[in-house]
């Protein structure tokens, strides 16, 4: 596993340095990881790179870069847009030289929809937004406050919010709201059903689970004639 | 009452629910009873997980749980959970 860094152009026309958590040994299969977004983002960061450690040893290699406002990147969180990190993953798979794309959750949401690859358990972004606008009303309540889902959708609109410690601006907001995965006939869905067990996304810590993993990787391995 | 909406189906549901938020074995989850305290009482069961329980809880029943149903009392203890799943998938 190396950890390196990548330029990222930006809608403003500058560029930032990103980290990347990478398994390249320059191989034929070049696979492009998109993360889960926001609080399930922690939740599934071991996980993910479990998955990535597994396609390494499958012979594939896999790109897990960090975009604008993610992780390590020095971009505030509150200036990005959907529209941003679309373009954002477009230009990673460039970079990598990536031949495949493997995208997770909320992450479908950006991957670049020209790139063969798999969804695992795509998640809408009004779904997402939902949980975390939940959640706030739920800590909101503990604390004695009265805020609603209604309230704060209507304010995070206009004025942007805070949400699972994420700062969305007015943009990101908006756009996830209807935000579907978009169709692609290149890239194949995986439901966690076909995981088996449950999807990490809904434990209270963040956990990893080899068994899935492993199936993960086969199914990727199989439908690339690498195992 | 047909068998999907049966109360010891809830039952057996909810608690799979719980066992894969907390990560808790089936066994562990089995003891829980009306008074075994959720949120506020675990502190792994904080506001996120409970939101995330609640969405898988709309998925797994086919129900919406809107905003004016949370109150202290249905997350508090298992018992409450409970009779709140059971009164929704009820109304249907």
């Amino acid at each position: 596993m190396q950890l390196v860094s990548w330029t990222c152009p930006l809608p403003n026309g500058g560029s930032s340095e990103e980290l990347v958590v990478q398994f390249d040994r320059s191989r034929q299969h070049r696979v492009l990881v998109i993360p889960a977004l926001f609080d399930e983002a922690n939740k599934l960061r071991r996980q993910t790179v479990e998955v990535m450690r597994r396609l390494d040893k499958a012979g594939i290699d896999s790109f897990l870069p960090d975009l604008p406002g993610m992780n390590e990147s020095l971009e505030p969180q509150s200036e990005q847009t959907l529209a941003g990190w679309r373009d954002a993953t477009i230009a990673a798979a460039q970079h990598f030289g990536a031949t495949h794309v493997l995208s997770w959750r909320g992450g479908v949401l950006l991957a670049p929809i020209a790139l063969p690859g798999w969804r695992y358990a795509p998640q809408t972004g009004a779904k997402l937004l939902r949980s975390m606008l939940r959640a706030r009303t739920i800590s909101a309540r503990e604390a004695g406050l009265e805020e609603t889902i209604s309230g704060l959708e209507n304010s995070a609109r206009t004025d942007g919010i805070e949400l699972a410690g994420w700062q969305l601006g007015a943009a990101m907001f908006a756009a996830l709201e209807s935000a579907d995965p978009q169709p692609s006939d290149l890239q194949v869905e995986i439901a966690q059903a076909n995981i088996g067990s449950t999807g990490l996304w809904l434990r209270a810590e963040p956990d990893e689970a080899p068994p899935q993993a492993d199936a993960l990787v086969t199914i990727i391995a199989t439908s690339l004639g690498a195992l | 009452m047909n068998e999907a909406t049966g109360s010891s189906t809830i039952d057996a549901k909810l608690r799979s629910v719980l066992g894969d938020v907390l990560g808790l074995s089936a066994e562990t989850v089995a003891r829980f009873d009306a008074d075994t305290g959720l949120f506020g009482h675990l502190p792994e069961l904080d506001s996120m997980a409970v939101a995330g329980l609640l969405a898988e809880l709309e998925d797994r029943f086919d129900i919406v749980i809107d905003d004016e149903d949370l109150d202290g009392e249905m997350l508090e203890a298992y018992g409450g959970l409970l009779a709140f799943a059971e009164a929704k998938v009820a109304q249907g």
